[in-house]
């Protein structure tokens, strides 16, 4: 593609119009920062930027209503895990007695903060809806240790998600339910 | 011009002979001039990077406390804010860093060019007379007879400072940068001087208290001589790096130009040698001008006779100097950066032929005038 050269005019060859709408925008800035609305920046350390919902922040754990971790430690995150940020210890302890036949959980679940990539994959796979991309966006420490979270860590950090679905609550309901199913008369 | 002064300084001092006398006085001079020069250089840095802050919807610099003051209720915040402390924070920091000479300079050049860059800006100080009379003492550290020549001379070595670190510093980027510095610096130096010829044939004299004494009650230059103060702007952001014409730096093209190789306080000498031409060049601007120390109005044309005149005077130099400086920092973000074929387009083809005829015009009319008034064909 050729892109033809306008020829300037005069004024143009003065640089006169260069220097007036350069004025002119530096001027527009200047004056809305100082007399008007302010900078547009926020300063940091002391305000904080609303964090919007769907935001990928860092991967936590989460539990469930009943407080039951709800990783059953399938090592799913793990194996999807682009950067290999996330390792797995299987099994811990059974689930909590009142939960129905549910899986073991994970002895540990450590999730390497400087490898994360934020990417979301391991929410996705997890077909128990256990681990979430949540709003931390800030991960400071003072060492490459500090910085792998582990399950404690993560659990702590990653509170109590309001399922709405609660499957394995209606399971333990269903198994109930079966036990006390009245035995119909001998005939 | 030597009016009786209210106070003398001279009359506290003991006498030292007649030389000794001068080299006193002079020595104090010094000092508090370079004291406010290095303070203007530090405030410089911390108003450009405010005004640029602005201009770019942004806070600046608002975070260097100082441990008692930053305590007092609303005055310490506020100069907190206002980055008061920052120029303090900066140089200290330039003395902490660490002093790195990398493997493949020319040890001996990459030491000398901070210092024969800083060394050209602080001598142009010398012949500016910041104010008129105070404590009996004229404002000026050398009232020389050929005052701008020293200026063009003295500023004209500057560019060896820089030149020399690109050699020194044995690498690619700053070879170049040190390369456009000299053609740029030579160029623009041309119309520079041819700029200011108009100025002195007006004035009739080279020294520079004569020239203000020559723009006294308002005959300020800039009025008279528009086209040589508009070149002489132009060629005053050339000569010292600034945008849109910071060839030498060239932040996009060059990764810092000259001073790549350059780290810690040797680096800072050449920050501050930048800045430090730029008051001086703000300085001569004020001065050829746009009157000196003069105003028109309130008899503050004439040389002061008290104290508080003299300080007045002198904050009049600072004011308008100061208002130069925020022009300079103001344009950085007005214009895009020139090409270097423009840059040299602008200097040799328009501005020289321009200062020519703007000195070839002023001549005929001094000429002319002259001729009117005394009826003889050839001025004396």
């Amino acid at each position: 593609m050729i892109v033809k050269r306008e020829k300037l005019n005069f004024w143009e060859r003065l640089y006169a119009p260069a220097v007036l709408g350069g004025f002119k925008v530096t001027w527009h800035h200047f004056a809305r920062t100082v007399f008007r609305s302010g900078p547009v920046t926020m300063e940091y350390p002391e305000q904080k930027w609303v964090v919007p919902p769907g935001y990928r922040g860092a991967p936590y754990l989460v539990k469930d209503q009943a407080g039951r971790t709800k990783c059953v430690s399938c090592q799913l995150c793990e194996f999807v895990c682009p950067p290999k940020a996330i390792r797995i210890t299987p099994p811990g302890p059974s689930g909590a007695p009142g939960a129905g036949n549910v899986e073991k959980g994970p002895a540990e679940f450590e999730i390497n903060m400087l490898r994360c990539i934020f990417c979301g994959f391991c929410q996705e796979v997890c077909p128990e809806e256990a681990i979430f991309l949540q709003q931390d966006y800030s991960l400071t420490g003072t060492s490459r240790a500090e910085m792998i979270y582990n399950k404690e860590k993560l659990l702590a950090l990653g509170g109590t998600h309001q399922d709405k679905i609660q499957k394995w609550k209606h399971k333990a309901e269903e198994a109930q339910a079966q036990d006390v199913f009245p035995v119909p008369p001998a005939a | 011009m030597h009016l009786t002064p209210f106070i003398s300084l001279a009359a506290w001092l003991p006498d030292f002979g007649s030389d000794g006398n001068l080299a006193v006085m002079s020595l104090i001079k010094i000092a508090c001039l370079l004291g406010v020069l290095l303070t203007m250089v530090a405030y410089a840095v911390l108003v450009e990077r405010k005004v640029s802050a602005f201009i770019q919807d942004r806070v600046g610099p608002n975070r260097v406390a100082l441990p008692l003051i930053g305590s007092i209720p609303v005055l310490g915040p506020f100069l907190t804010r206002l980055g008061i402390w920052q120029p303090l924070a900066d140089g200290a920091k330039s003395f902490l860093k660490e002093d790195f000479t990398p493997n493949h300079v020319r040890k001996l050049y990459f030491w000398l060019a901070p210092a024969i860059t800083l060394i050209p800006s602080f001598l142009t100080v010398a012949v500016i007379p910041f104010g008129s009379n105070l404590l009996g003492e004229q404002m000026v550290l050398a009232d020389l007879d050929v005052g701008i020549l020293y200026t063009f001379g003295i500023v004209s070595l500057g560019v060896y400072g820089i030149v020399l670190a690109g050699y020194a510093s044995n690498s690619k980027f700053p070879f170049l940068g040190g390369i456009r510095s000299s053609a740029q610096m030579i160029s623009y130096e041309i119309s520079m001087g041819l700029s200011v010829i108009p100025v002195f044939m007006l004035v009739g004299s080279l020294n520079l208290g004569q020239v203000i004494a020559y723009q006294a009650d308002g005959h300020w230059l800039a009025f008279q001589q528009p086209i040589a103060f508009l070149v002489f702007l132009v060629a005053a952001f050339a000569e010292t790096n600034r945008l849109p014409f910071d060839m030498p730096e060239s932040e996009t093209e060059l990764v810092g130009g000259y001073n790549t190789e350059y780290s810690s306080m040797k680096f800072a000498l050449f920050f501050m040698g930048e800045y430090a031409n730029m008051i001086t060049s703000s300085a001569m601007m004020v001065t050829l001008f746009w009157g000196g120390w003069t105003l028109p109005f309130w008899g503050l044309s004439a040389p002061a006779t008290t104290l508080g005149g003299g300080l007045l005077h002198i904050g009049i130099f600072l004011a308008k100097v100061i208002a130069f400086m925020i022009l300079f920092i103001w344009v950085r973000w007005m214009l895009p950066r020139f090409r270097y074929d423009q840059l040299m387009d602008l200097g040799w083809r328009r501005f020289l032929p321009l200062t020519l005829a703007n000195l070839f015009v002023t001549a005929v009319w001094l000429w002319l005038t002259t001729t009117a008034a005394t009826g003889n064909p050839l001025p004396k």
